[in-house]
């Protein structure tokens, strides 16, 4: 078994043609096997797109497993394999990946990875956020969102944006029926002003979604409890703190301050 | 990356202009521009006017006027200036400049041809059939690229798919015979074409088939041609194509949006919902 794995990442390592290493990537991932991390994300700088394909697949499917070395991927000056690991996070919606996925939904260079940001906001794991933390996280998500939607001059930036508000607007349509509100009648601007057909169908598509769910019919996953420590819960709230501080540390709605009585409390509760 | 150089297309403004400077011109200015002396700046602004869409009439005047420059030519004989005024015409809509365009045709370079062809389809203006047919009209024999090249003689891509879009049955026998050129390329051009003009679903069915070739040049040009005739039995095989996501995004964008024309929006088809499940898949 352990000589079969071995081999996968052996098979990666010495590939020597373009479909080689495809191949490879592709038997690593379905192995679906925590060792096979830190290949996977060496492949995100191989600057082979189908290989990075295969090994964000990979990584999306062992989940929260990869986020930390995912993480890591991030402070490496390698721009290809970033985007590529701000694509794996987007999949996997682990909060520890919120501020990054903020940051590239509204910011990012590549349409690719905006694209992909705007979809994981939506996808995110919402119910692993303690309760005190969760209110600030969603705001954070539902104000990128409307912007990227209403702002990208890329068509599928913004289409991706709607199929996030969707995602966002179920998940909040219990605690925040205003918030929803909010997103349907941005929906109901964009069915009829966006520049492209596609994003004005989706729009729809989403209207007509949300207007069929009711609020108490809306089926929750199968919820599994967060398996992020207090100190993971302080780093996102203190990414989510510098990214208020430095938009608008002047709006009494997002003071900063508010931020940190919270990260005291957080750190008492957990 | 390979995949951000296909989608980031505003990136892409001629003579390494930064995008941050696109919009800096006014109208007047590009008009100026392209009136003047400088190569540079009157190749830019050629491009500029088409890519903001600027169809006054003291545009495309300057537009039609440059098509026939004889000032800014390359090493090989050809004309920079021509081309990007000719694609310029194409997107702004103006049917004065089919005269100039069709003129073109005649034009030594290669590519002012295949753009004034594109052009003149974006027109929708069928005065130019007999001329495109004309091209084709000595067999599929003399479309061979000369012995040891690949170039050919003719942008035949280009006045396939031009046929196909202006409707232009009475072309249907010159087409056909390219359904079985050596080069793949032109066979999708060819079968995007026939099923434009027949709308018989085999031809479409041939280009979906095309998408399990083993080359991805191939099967991103198959995409496109999909795409282009709206097909929306090819989705669910676009979909898992092996390319990059940005490219069969693009490709289900059209054919929802020609989908969505058949549909009267704001109604959905299942069809419609079907191809927008798809694409959310590849986001």
């Amino acid at each position: 078994m352990a000589d079969s794995r071995l081999s996968l990442i052996q098979a990666v390592e010495r590939a020597d043609s373009s479909p080689r290493l495809i191949k490879a990537v592709r038997e690593l991932a379905a192995a679906r096997w925590q060792e096979a991390i830190p290949t996977l994300i060496a492949v995100l700088s191989y600057n082979n797109p189908g290989a990075a394909v295969a090994a964000v697949d990979g990584l999306v499917d062992l989940g929260e497993a990869a986020v930390p070395a995912l993480l890591e991927q991030l402070d490496q000056h390698n721009y290809t394999a970033r985007s590529w690991a701000i694509r794996a996070l987007a999949g996997i919606g682990d909060p520890r990946g919120l501020v990054t996925l903020l940051g590239a939904a509204t910011a990012d260079f590549s349409p690719s990875v905006r694209r992909a940001a705007a979809r994981g906001l939506g996808m995110m794991k919402w119910h692993w956020f303690p309760e005190n933390l969760l209110e600030i996280a969603q705001e954070e998500a539902l104000e990128a969102l409307l912007f990227v939607a209403e702002h990208d001059e890329e068509w599928v930036v913004r289409y991706s944006a709607v199929v996030g508000l969707q995602s966002l607007a179920d998940a909040i349509a219990a605690s925040h029926p205003d918030w929803r509100s909010q997103i349907l009648t941005y929906l109901e601007r964009a069915m009829a002003h966006d520049q492209s057909w596609a994003v004005r169908a989706r729009s729809c598509m989403a209207k007509q979604y949300l207007q069929e769910q009711t609020v108490a019919a809306a089926s929750r996953p199968e919820e599994q409890a967060s398996p992020l420590s207090a100190t993971d819960w302080q780093h996102i709230l203190t990414g989510l703190y510098d990214r208020k501080a430095r938009e608008r540390s002047v709006l009494a709605e997002g003071d900063p301050r508010r931020y940190q009585e919270l990260a005291l409390s957080l750190t008492s509760n957990l | 990356m390979l995949e951000s150089s296909f989608e980031d297309s505003r990136m892409q403004s001629p003579v390494g202009q930064s995008a941050g400077d696109e919009s800096s011109l006014t109208v007047e200015q590009a008009i100026a521009n392209l009136r003047g002396s400088d190569p540079g700046l009157r190749y830019y602004a050629a491009w500029w006017l088409g890519r903001f869409r600027v169809s006054t009439p003291e545009a495309v005047d300057a537009l039609i006027d440059s098509l026939s420059d004889e000032s800014d030519r390359t090493a090989e004989g050809g004309y920079p200036l021509r081309r990007n005024a000719a694609r310029a015409l194409g997107k702004l809509g103006d049917r004065r400049s089919v005269p100039g365009l069709i003129q073109c045709l005649a034009c030594d370079d290669f590519y002012v041809r295949e753009a004034a062809i594109q052009s003149l389809a974006m027109l929708g203006d069928r005065s130019c059939v007999p001329a495109l047919m004309s091209f084709l009209e000595d067999g599929l024999a003399a479309t061979q690229p000369e012995a040891g090249t690949v170039q050919l003689q003719q942008p035949y891509g280009a006045i396939l798919e031009a046929l196909g879009v202006l409707g232009a049955t009475e072309a249907l026998p010159l087409i056909e015979p390219f359904l079985n050129h050596p080069f793949e390329i032109l066979q999708y051009a060819a079968a995007r074409a026939m099923y434009e003009l027949t709308q018989d679903s085999s031809y479409a069915e041939r280009l979906v088939q095309a998408l399990s070739g083993d080359k991805l040049p191939l099967r991103r040009a198959a995409m496109a041609d999909l795409g282009a005739i709206g097909y929306v039995p090819a989705a669910r095989a676009i979909a898992s194509t092996l390319a990059e996501n940005s490219l069969k995004l693009i490709a289900l964008k059209d054919i929802l949006e020609r989908q969505i024309q058949r549909d009267s929006f704001p109604s959905l088809s299942a069809d419609a919902i079907q191809v927008m499940t798809l694409m959310d898949g590849l986001l």
